[in-house]
């Protein structure tokens, strides 16, 4: 989330998409309950009346995997009624960048493609520069190649009749979407977008991220109260994780890892590519130094790179659906699971069995038996006796048997106490890691082989006690000062000389200026006072630097004024030269209106501005709809029918599915009784009760034509496989009209498996292995799919 | 241990503190209430947490007495929920009291259908061997002239409920080990 839960609130606008608070995050509805008492309007744009549409102001149904599309023509709608904020557009935002003459768009493809690698090379999508480097601006958007006119002219083909032709939205539905959305672009008022993983898991799944980005920056919504683009994240730390780097790509506070390239040969090497000459990213040399000696300690020296080449160096994309095809390959022979449920979480169920098989040995830490601990087993359609690999189940800690923060999604690292003792046998899962790394210190301790030395390198100094010191992690996340001990009080305080530490710099200063056994961690924080506009800056500790709404700049105008009385974010006071405000500035508190930086408030950008036109993305500068892999219908807007640049996987198992045999649409969804997986609830008694049963919901009318009756029990069949469930009949799914063609529409849950209290068939054994091209996040919201009276 | 002031304390006594202990004890409700503060959380320790589940973030209050968890609820003083849970939150007793949880370190053999029980010990140690042996046997320090220092033959999976402290420890540790397969339930 760019802002936090309770500032909904504020907001004039709510656009639902891609999500569906009102199940998935209860209690996030207070807050949108709470602007709608103040006015604000809810929309809800879902293939599926949800219970968050049941209580819009708007429903507008949309088919799964048509997002840009529908985006697409809100931006089309907002520039052609000329409906943007003004002002926020022409200076916070790179509307006026003239983009370089090579740059060019046909038939759904961007200059620089390459069909071989299914790839583009992204020269040509930069702007034009002068003489002394600067790039060239028409402040007047006149010119026909800024990014304002070009950005006209891509999404003027998403005019209404199209838009809704793809979509299979009613017209009616859609233009009062477009007129009470748009309405947001009103100078004091603001808008938010909700979006959560109906949006994410698409073969363009950043892409729609991307273009409800766009449509914010138009309506002038970001980095205001009430406004943002805001992910509603599924789990208690799925943002604490991300930002702690267990992905492959990157490390710790979303820096890349290093991988096996001219680029990062070194760690000159590495910093001379990967650091930009301005905005905050220019700072990134400090922060991998103090990362590598958080990692290394002693071991990291300026002679030796700060232990650079010790760090692993990739040659490829290791990501979830590569991880597993390889493991398929053969590549890998151990694994371990730390609380993650494949069998039934991951997509391509029956390819993610098979895999499984092959492994030497799993280590697998959870509450539960998981699905996944017990692959071998009869029940998941293994014969145990032809399954040779050694597994280990481990009982892992509850959540209050032990310490540690969460950072939900307003990034608010909160802390929890240990309330009681592990039960039974468990240990937490920092327990086994530090338990693990010291019994390897031990196996490696007399080996001097060139293998062992980047292990040993390894710094892990966190007590003598049989837990880690709690504590201790702490300091070591924060960042301190090698020379006095004392922890820094921001990541400005960090330096590339070797003399600061800090094991994730977003996170430095939420255990502020404390010398060494002072304790002062900020995530324990408890006043609950409202310090305005409910940012609660008392109450634990948001990154970045305790800030609660992000790019809070663009919260006021160009005389540092906060853009409406009933929204203020941040101002600049003359008297005392200074920003101040209810939030923390995310600018320089310093910055007069002399300074060439007041006008740029996307400081994380090299120029400042919003990105209108970027070319950071996989597959092209402006987001552009193609199809799902699989769909029931050609693409309207151009003969490209599949994002050009996903990968597509070939081999065993990755079978695709055609209209002609699989003509229904299907999604998978989540429902407030469950969580995930199932682990952590279809164990509980309470929450098996309410929801015993794996459905599969779908519309009265493709009842009728398939003979199917509430409570019947049906075959869903894709190019992957079968499973069973209960047929749910109901009107929230409807026959959708799709370019003059009537489309299915069905949905189901995923939380089921074979094991917990309620058990019920696994929905991903149907859908494939194909991802995004970005994040190569699987695209479960979208594939075909039939169904029949079991 | 954090303390809690009186105010939760106060606001402890309230309607919903009693609701479950009416149903359990099921008689007089007025009765049960008053005994329900006597016998379920007079006197228990009451630690602050944040819910498992949905990254809403609630803030929930574990009581504890005679080292078992005897209730559960809505966090008064937390500026997101306000005492308010939804239904998975308000069951994260039974994570707890539930006797469905793994007990032990639980060992496959190769080839074999059942559980077989282990101690800590044991399990950390042939676990250990494992990672070392793999890990040597797969290990590349160079590749076309440059350090890469990594193995592809063994991967890590992180959940979504892992805390800050626990992500920093394991992705420092298998980072250290070379690992690049190294993934995360917020890919997917
Ligand atoms: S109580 Fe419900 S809404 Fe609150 S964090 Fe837990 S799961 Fe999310």
């Amino acid at each position: 989330m760019t802002n936090h839960w309770n500032d909904i609130q504020f907001s004039d606008c709510m656009l639902v998409i891609g999500g569906n608070p009102a199940e998935n995050h209860p209690i996030s509805m207070k807050y949108v309950t709470k602007a709608k008492k103040n006015g604000g309007k809810l929309i809800t744009v879902d293939p599926r009346f949800t219970r968050t549409a049941a209580v819009s102001d708007i429903y507008a149904p949309m088919r799964s995997g048509t997002d840009i599309a529908f985006i697409g023509g809100l931006i089309n709608y907002v520039l052609e009624n000329k409906l943007y904020h003004d002002e926020y557009v022409r200076k916070y935002t790179n509307a006026s960048f003239i983009i370089s003459e090579d740059y060019d768009f046909e038939d759904g493809i961007f200059t620089g493609y390459d069909e071989d690698s299914r790839s583009y090379e992204k020269s040509t999508w930069v702007f034009e520069r002068d003489e002394e480097g600067n790039i060239v601006k028409d402040e007047s958007l006149s010119h026909p190649r800024t990014v304002y006119q070009m950005m006209k002219k891509h999404f003027s083909r998403y005019d209404v009749e199209t838009v809704c032709s793809v979509t299979g939205t009613p017209k009616e539905d859609y233009l009062k979407v477009a007129e009470t959305f748009c309405g947001t672009g009103a100078k004091e008022k603001t808008g938010t977008i909700m979006y959560a993983m109906g949006t994410t898991q698409h073969t363009v799944g950043s892409q729609n991220i991307r273009a409800y980005g766009m449509l914010q920056l138009l309506l002038g919504n970001v980095g205001r109260a009430g406004g943002g683009v805001n992910a509603l994240r599924g789990e208690c730390n799925v943002q604490g994780s991300t930002d702690f780097g267990l992905l492959f790509h990157l490390m710790p506070g979303y820096i890349g890892a290093p991988t096996q390239s001219e680029r990062h040969q070194s760690l000159d090497a590495y910093n001379e590519n990967e650091t930009p000459a301005a905005g905050f990213w220019s700072n990134k040399p400090k922060f991998l130094a103090s990362y590598l000696k958080a990692q290394y300690g002693k071991n990291a020296t300026k002679a030796n790179d700060f232990g650079y080449d010790f760090f692993p160096k990739g040659r490829r994309n290791y990501s979830h659906i590569s991880l597993f095809e390889s493991m398929y390959d053969g590549e890998i022979k151990g694994m371990l699971i730390w609380g993650q449920n494949p069998m039934v979480g991951g997509a391509n169920v029956r390819k993610v069995r098979a895999a499984l098989q092959k492994l030497d040995w799993l280590v697998a830490m959870d509450l539960w038996e998981t699905e996944t601990a017990a692959f071998w087993k009869e029940k998941a359609g293994s014969n145990p006796a032809e399954v040779q690999t050694e597994v280990f189940m481990l009982p892992a800690a509850g959540p209050f048997e032990k310490e540690g923060s969460v950072t939900n999604s307003g990034r608010w690292m909160q802390y929890r106490w240990k309330a009681i003792d592990p039960k039974n046998d468990s240990r937490s899962d920092s327990w086994f890691a530090h338990n693990l790394a010291i019994r390897l210190q031990k196996l490696y301790a007399n080996d001097n082989s060139e293998i062992a030395k980047p292990f040993k390198a390894m710094d892990w100094s966190f007590g003598d006690s049989d837990y880690p010191d709690m504590d201790l992690v702490n300091r070591e996340i924060n960042g301190y000062d090698l020379n006095t001990g004392r922890t820094v009080n921001h990541f400005a305080d960090l330096k590339d000389d070797g003399t600061t530490s800090s094991g994730n710099w977003i996170y430095a200063g939420f255990y502020p200026d404390a010398a060494p056994g002072e304790e002062k961690n900020y995530a324990k924080r408890r006043d609950d006072k409202d310090t305005g506009m409910e940012n609660y800056l008392n109450w634990s500790y948001a990154w970045p630097a305790n800030r609660r709404i992000l790019y809070n700049r663009a919260s006021a105008d160009l005389n540092g004024k906060p853009w409406s009385s009933d929204k203020e974010g941040i101002w600049y006071d003359k008297a005392a030269e200074t920003w101040t405000g209810y939030d923390v500035p995310d600018f320089g508190v310093a910055t007069s209106p002399s300074d060439p930086g007041w006008e740029n408030p996307f400081i994380m950008l090299p120029d400042g501005k919003g990105g209108l036109f970027a070319a950071g993305m996989a597959e092209g500068p402006f987001p552009e709809h193609y199809e799902p892999y699989e769909s029931p219908v050609p693409n309207a807007f151009s003969s490209v029918q599949l994002n050009p640049a996903v990968k597509i996987w070939g081999g065993d198992m990755n079978q695709k599915g055609e209209a002609a045999d699989f003509p229904i649409v299907a999604t998978t969804y989540r429902l407030t009784e469950h969580w995930q997986s199932g682990s952590m609830t279809r164990n509980l008694e309470w929450p098996s009760e309410i929801m015993p049963h794996m459905f599969v919901e779908l519309s009265e009318e493709l009842a009728k034509e398939k003979g199917i009756k509430e409570k019947d029990k049906v075959v869903i069949s894709s190019a992957r496989g079968e499973i069973e469930a209960f047929a749910m009949v109901t009107k929230r799914f409807k026959p959708y009209s799709v370019r003059g063609q009537k489309v299915h529409h069905v949905g189901m849950p995923w939380h089921y498996g074979y094991e917990g209290i309620a058990t019920g068939s696994i929905a991903n054994y149907l859908t494939p292995h194909i991802g995004d091209a970005n994040t190569m996040i699987p695209e479960y919201k979208a594939f075909l799919c039939d169904v029949r009276r079991a | 241990m954090i303390e809690v002031t009186r105010r939760q304390f106060l606001k402890l006594s309230g309607a919903t503190a009693a609701t479950l202990a009416v149903i359990e004890l099921g008689f007089d409700p007025k009765k049960a209430q008053a005994a329900s503060k006597e016998l379920k959380i007079a006197e228990s320790k009451v630690t602050p947490t944040i819910c498992p589940y949905c990254s809403v973030g609630c803030g929930i209050l574990v009581h504890v007495k005679n080292d078992d968890v005897v209730y559960t609820e809505g966090d008064p003083d937390h500026p997101i929920n306000r005492s308010t849970l939804c239904s998975k939150g308000n069951s994260v007793r039974q994570l707890f009291t539930s006797d469905r949880r793994v007990k032990k370190p639980m060992y496959r053999a190769p080839g074999s259908n059942t559980w077989e029980e282990k101690d800590w010990d044991w399990t950390l140690d042939r676990i250990a061997e494992k990672i070392k042996e793999t890990r040597d046997k797969t290990f590349v320090t160079h590749d076309d002239g440059m350090p890469v220092n990594r193995t592809e033959a063994i991967a890590n999976l992180g959940g979504a409920a892992l805390e800050n402290e626990e992500c920093y420890l394991i992705v420092k540790l298998m980072r250290s080990l070379g690992l690049t397969n190294i993934e995360h339930q917020a890919r997917i």
